[in-house]
């Protein structure tokens, strides 16, 4: 035997689609289940993946157990493809899962698997919205014991949450909840739609695509199945706001890329005395809108 | 140009693999690779607690972990558990005996003398923590030697294959409750999420694989005053466990290998019993993978107080399974814990939209409401 020799490769080596077949079925019955039930957070075993949990784990379990060699995979972290994270996990389920296509256009994916956004382009029937989830619960922000939440959520209690939202109005005349907006779903369970901002809440009123989202730290799996009713939680006389993106004078303010007035925008601080840019989250949006305006003026010119 | 700090993500990942690589290897000339021989056996101590908390027995791939993670002990952990998460369960193993350990080491400090006698074994308990200049500079044959010598100097072994366990006595003498067979299947947490309340054995082995920094963190808030374990380690065993699983085809039960693994049972003061048998002591009982003693005294220490708060409901965070059970664990806790370095520009925009809003709105009730209290001199 070679003095080099320690470990047998073979006994150390992945299997393909890095979850065994057992726990990829164990997720799907998890999401079957998360459907039949919009809102509720179902729990299931999560295994350990080999990145951070908090970086996505409960999302790629999702995607993992439901993709294959058929499917177009889109990863985005903060709206954009080239995000560290999106390039870490998309680059994971290449090379765990050979045979499949992945894409940057939103239209062209099948399966989008998505940290803190929701991509600007409509969804369609045919496509599959994965959300990352850091906490799956809303109620944590009033209540700890998860054992006390459960009966809550069992129970439609969400008074102690509205109670927050009113102390919020009467502290700071705002409800200061950025993201994480809590969100009703068909009627019943309040959901932590992830940290998406308060801008994208609406697309998940009744929407076209399914909405899976994985809790992997948190072990819990829950959805917003199609055309299913997500509402803000609110107060009747305090309409829900989203991120306000106009300047001083009232006007909107436009990607200083591409000059979309209609998208989320992320604000660029500039070095020295530049005044601070604005520019589309979505790349892939980014990218379509600037298209667009070039052939414009080719046309023009 | 804009977007830089996301942009070229799959270059900047490449680059930052490299410099991590580069650092692994930055003694150059004098340097030699860490062997995983080397790492498993000169680093023993290390090794226990990445198989233990990585929830693996595979010494040698955590060997592997400890080098590529270069000594991290929550990224071998994590590496060597995300490895054992590809691998699908085979069977149910039977309940494996603790009583017949080939022991390294045994103690109680519950009586001077117990039966098959103290074996005070390989520990840093009574070592001077003073630094040892000679291993600063250690020539190889002096290396080599040393563990020669004190084979060499062990008297033909008349050690018996396995010793009795205190606590047996002490049950026998009716300190303790008797051992009640109990046929429910034990919880297996690497198939089934924690939703609680959650029976003993999911907290074993929660435990069992816990971050050792974490468990004893909360042990010992238990042990200073939140909380009343006051406990008597009965018996702490270090020692290889014959591991025996049924046969695939006669169903027999047969040696399949040995784990090295840590054992401690304490005792604790007793409480009045629920029915009306005469009070007896209560147990704690910790165990994990690999020597890692401060591990199962926590752990035990932890079962006892988890088992209190599960009966009367918890009056310490150390009594309540959930605050214990859902914050040791260290893949989860590093994990989220790193995460918080991943961007978070759409949230962060989302914060500063709801600060300018509230700012704004206390901007325009101040210069309403100033106007009366203006010369008052009232400070915010």
């Amino acid at each position: 035997m070679s003095p080099d020799y320690e470990l047998p490769t073979n006994e150390a080596a992945y299997s393909f689609g890095f979850l065994d077949e057992y726990a990829k079925r164990e997720v799907r019955r998890c999401i079957l289940k998360a459907i039949s039930i919009p809102g509720y957070q179902t729990p299931y075993a999560s295994r350990e993946m080999p990145m951070g949990r908090g970086f996505g784990t409960g999302g790629l379990q999702v995607t993992l157990s439901l993709i294959g060699s058929n499917d177009t995979l889109k990863v985005i972290d903060q709206g954009a493809d080239d995000s560290v994270n999106a390039v870490s996990l998309r680059h994971f389920v290449e090379l765990t899962c050979p045979g499949i296509d992945t894409t940057e256009r939103t239209e062209e994916a099948t399966l989008i698997q998505s940290r803190h956004r929701i991509p600007e382009t409509p969804l369609t029937e045919a496509q599959v919205l994965v959300l990352q989830v850091p906490y799956p619960d809303p109620l944590v922000l009033v209540e700890p014991s998860e054992v006390r939440r459960k009966v809550m959520h069992g129970e439609g209690d969400y008074s102690r949450l509205l109670t927050k939202l009113y102390e919020d109005l009467v502290h700071f005349d705002e409800i200061t909840i950025a993201h994480r907006y809590p969100t009703r779903i068909n009627g019943h369970y309040v959901i932590d739609p992830s940290p998406i901002p308060r801008y994208d809440v609406p697309l998940l009123h009744q929407s076209k695509a399914l909405v899976l989202l994985g809790a992997g730290r948190e072990k819990k799996i829950y959805a917003v199945p199609p055309y299913t009713n997500a509402e803000p939680l609110v107060f009747d006389d305090v309409p829900f706001r989203t991120e306000d993106f106009d300047d001083a004078s009232g006007k909107r303010r436009a990607c200083a890329r591409c000059g979309a007035t209609d998208s989320f925008l992320d604000e660029i601080i500039q070095q020295g005395d530049a005044p601070t840019r604005w520019q589309c989250s979505d790349s892939d949006y980014c990218n379509q809108q600037l298209a667009q305006r070039q052939a414009m003026t080719k046309v023009n010119a | 140009m804009g977007y830089v700090a996301i942009k070229g993500g799959g270059r900047a990942i490449e680059g930052s693999h490299a410099a991590v690589e580069a650092l692994r290897t930055a003694e150059g000339e004098a340097g030699t690779p860490l062997s995983l021989s080397t790492i498993e056996h000169q680093l023993r101590l290390l090794t226990s607690r990445v198989v233990s908390e990585g929830g693996l027995y595979h010494p040698r791939l955590a060997a592997l972990a400890i080098k590529q993670m270069q000594g991290d002990t929550l990224e071998a952990a994590f590496a060597l558990r995300a490895y054992r998460s590809t691998k699908p369960r085979l069977l149910e193993m039977p309940v494996q005996d603790t009583a017949n350990m080939r022991l390294v080491r045994r103690i109680s400090s519950a009586f001077k003398d117990i039966p098959g006698g103290q074996m005070l074994g390989p520990t840093y308990d009574y070592a001077l923590r003073l630094m040892r200049m000679d291993l600063a500079d250690e020539s190889p044959q002096a290396f080599r030697s040393v563990a020669k010598r004190f084979r060499q100097a062990q008297p033909e072994a008349d050690l018996p294959n396995s010793f009795p366990k205190v606590l047996d006595a002490l049950r026998s003498d009716g300190l303790l409750p008797p051992l009640t067979q109990h046929a429910v299947e034990a919880f297996d947490i690497t198939r089934e999420p924690l939703v609680f309340p959650v029976p003993r054995s999911a907290a074993l082995a929660t435990m069992a694989r816990a971050e050792t920094g974490s468990l004893l963190a909360i042990a010992y808030s238990n042990m200073r005053g939140y909380g009343d374990v006051h406990p008597t380690i009965a018996e702490l065993r270090v020692g290889y466990l014959p591991v025996m699983l049924p046969h695939p085809v006669t169903g027999e039960l047969i040696e399949a290998g040995e784990v090295l693994m840590t054992e401690c049972e304490v005792v604790a003061m007793y409480e009045g019993s629920d029915n009306d048998g005469p009070p007896v002591f209560t147990l704690g009982y910790g165990a994990c993978f690999g020597h890692n003693e401060v591990k199962a005294i926590a752990m035990a220490i932890l079962d006892r107080a988890l088992q209190k708060g599960m009966r009367d409901g918890p009056s310490n965070p150390s009594e309540d399974p959930e605050f214990v059970l859902l914050h040791v664990d260290g893949v989860d806790s590093m994990g989220f814990a790193s995460h918080y370095k991943m961007p978070h520009y759409v949230t962060f925009q989302s914060d500063m939209d709801r600060l300018r809003t509230t700012q704004e709105k206390a901007t325009s009730s101040e210069a309403i409401s100033s106007e009366p209290t203006g010369t008052q001199g009232v400070r915010a």
